[in-house]
């Protein structure tokens, strides 16, 4: 089974790291993804930029472009894992993997429906 | 992350919310700051204990107004503290809910109204500054002096008399309506503008002891964007700093000298800050209001896109600076304009453009290293020399200086016309 691992944490906080704290939590998450990549576990990686760069779609009809990301919470989605687990402990284990590499916040595993590599992407 | 890193990170994130709300409770900025002071203090103390609570902001605003509130209290009585003070200690579930519901609604007000009294009418650029940096952004003073490139004693007293005045004042406490609110955006864009500049525009040999006031001032647009998320002007602002601030560290070589836009290894530039930018230039043209920042982010944007020199889209460079001078009048736009104009029509026309704004820009720097280049693309070498000459007694920085006088050797080893290096950084 695939699981996808949403990253939410707060993005002041996230924001407010400097780049020598942000460049250490990437090192040591690397070092993760290094051991599910070579498990061949590992889908695509994807860290988001700001909220505040985001466009939300309503799909009402007709759709509502609103400037701005879906949820309005304390925490946002900021990035995404694919990794391929056999069950939800599985899954889990690697989620607490990355969160001791990258503590606060918090991940929502969600077990994935339907994936396309879209190998053409770069 | 080490503990106290990651404590540090929490309560430079939190405190511009927490600063604003403690300033609501209290309507006094020193009894706010002593406040919020003394709940960082106690969350030093707790959270490495106790873990670090869901919502810190909360936390901190929460700890901090019992904090003051007990001071209040023990200065009255001239008493001490009774023992079972469990308001602090105990911060349950049910109280960060409660701290959550009475701020929620305000804190984008709150946040607003504290960058706002920094940018106070009365207040000189340079205090404005340094007040949003101390109150908003949590600098120390240390940090301030060390990026303003003066004494710690001499900052100190420039914070402490811009807090003054702003006490005078009266700060404006009630909630504001939809017009003020606008007002007030606009002076706070203004001043993380200022910000901004302050730190663009250090030299070389200063640039990175001043690059945190570029850093800081993008953090502050973007807690902006995110309060006021659907404002084109606060994504064209931030637009502009991410895509100015791209390109830091190709502005300057190892001697310090300033390299101009065409002469940067564009290899250097931060892509990602460049990504994010066009995303937000993106977003603010689809509400069809443009403005000065949405325009001169447009501007930034063209460069950034250009991956040689020779792929700048000067035409369309140019219109945009058409645009702005109808936006915002002003000399120094048109000068910008006719540098854009050159590329287009040649120097001869973008002479003629930059003429009449001799008398205004008769002390300006950037007029006469501008119109020398100008001169020496006609061949009109010895005026040229001249201007240079003016140029550098006009130049603010070393790193300025440096830069006319590479035009002038160029000048000295020989009387061709060169190959046009006009400023356009």
């Amino acid at each position: 089974m695939l699981y996808a691992i949403l990253c939410y944490h707060d993005e002041d906080f996230v924001g407010s790291w400097t780049k020598e704290q942000d460049a250490a939590v990437m090192t040591k998450l690397a070092v993760v993804q290094e051991k599910l990549h070579k498990q061949g576990r590992l889908g695509p990686v994807a860290r988001l930029l700001p909220t505040t760069a985001a466009t939300t779609l309503r799909k009402e009809n007709p759709p509502l472009v609103l400037d701005g990301p879906y949820a309005e919470t304390k925490e946002q989605l900021l990035g995404f894992y694919l990794v391929d687990c056999k069950n939800l402990d599985e899954a889990l284990d690697v989620a607490r993997d990355l969160g001791a590499a990258n503590p606060g916040g918090a991940y929502e595993i969600r077990p994935v429906g339907m994936f396309a590599p879209g190998g053409a992407l770069k | 992350m080490t503990d106290t890193a990651w404590i540090d990170a929490a309560l430079t994130s939190a405190r511009p919310q927490a600063v604003g709300a403690l300033l609501r409770y209290f309507r006094d900025l020193d009894t706010a700051e002593e406040a919020f002071q003394n709940a960082c203090l106690r969350a030093l103390k707790s959270w490495p204990q106790n873990g670090p609570p869901r919502d810190p902001a909360s936390w901190l605003i929460m700890v901090g107004r019992n904090a003051a509130i007990d001071e209040v209290r023990r200065g009255r009585r001239q008493e001490p503290l009774p023992e079972d003070d469990r308001s602090i200690s105990d911060l349950d579930d049910t109280e960060e809910a409660l701290a959550e519901r009475l701020d929620g609604s305000h804190y984008r007000d709150d946040i607003l109204r504290l960058l706002f009294i920094c940018c106070h009418p009365d207040l000189p650029p340079t205090q404005q500054i340094a007040l949003a940096l101390r109150i908003v952004s949590g600098l120390t003073v240390r940090q301030i002096a060390r990026a303003f490139l003066v004494t710690e004693a001499a900052m100190e007293q420039r914070i402490t008399r811009a807090k003054a005045r702003v006490a005078d004042a009266g700060v404006p406490f009630e909630t504001p309506g939809a017009i003020e609110r606008s007002e007030r955006l606009a002076a706070v864009a203004a001043m993380i503008y200022l910000i901004f500049n302050e730190g663009y525009s250090a030299s070389g040999d200063t640039a990175d002891t001043r690059k945190p006031l570029c850093e800081e001032a993008i953090r502050l647009a973007r807690l902006l964007l995110r309060l006021f998320q659907s404002e084109p002007e606060i994504m064209g602002l931030t637009a502009l700093l991410l895509l100015q601030h791209a390109r830091a560290d190709a502005r300057f070589d190892a001697e310090g000298t300033l390299i101009l836009l065409e002469d940067q290894d564009r290899s250097k530039w931060n892509q990602k800050l460049i990504a994010e930018g066009l995303a937000l230039i993106d977003k603010a043209m689809r509400h069809r209001q443009s403005g000065p920042y949405q325009i001169q982010a447009a501007i930034a944007a063209l460069h950034s896109r250009a991956e040689r020199p020779e792929d700048t889209d000067w035409k369309q460079i140019d219109l945009l600076y058409g645009a702005l001078e109808l936006v915002q009048p002003s000399p120094v736009v048109t000068l910008n304009r006719a540098v854009a104009m050159s590329k287009v029509q040649g120097a001869q026309a973008a002479l003629d453009m930059i003429e009449p704004l001799a008398p205004r820009l008769s002390n300006y720097f950037h007029f006469f290293g501008v119109r020398g280049a100008f001169l020496i693309q006609l061949g009109r070498n010895e005026e040229a020399r001249v201007a240079f000459d003016r140029a550098i007694a006009l130049a603010n920085t070393s790193a300025e200086a440096a830069h006319i006088r590479m035009h002038l050797d160029r000048l000295m080893r020989d009387s061709k016309p060169r190959e046009k290096k006009a400023k356009t950084d």
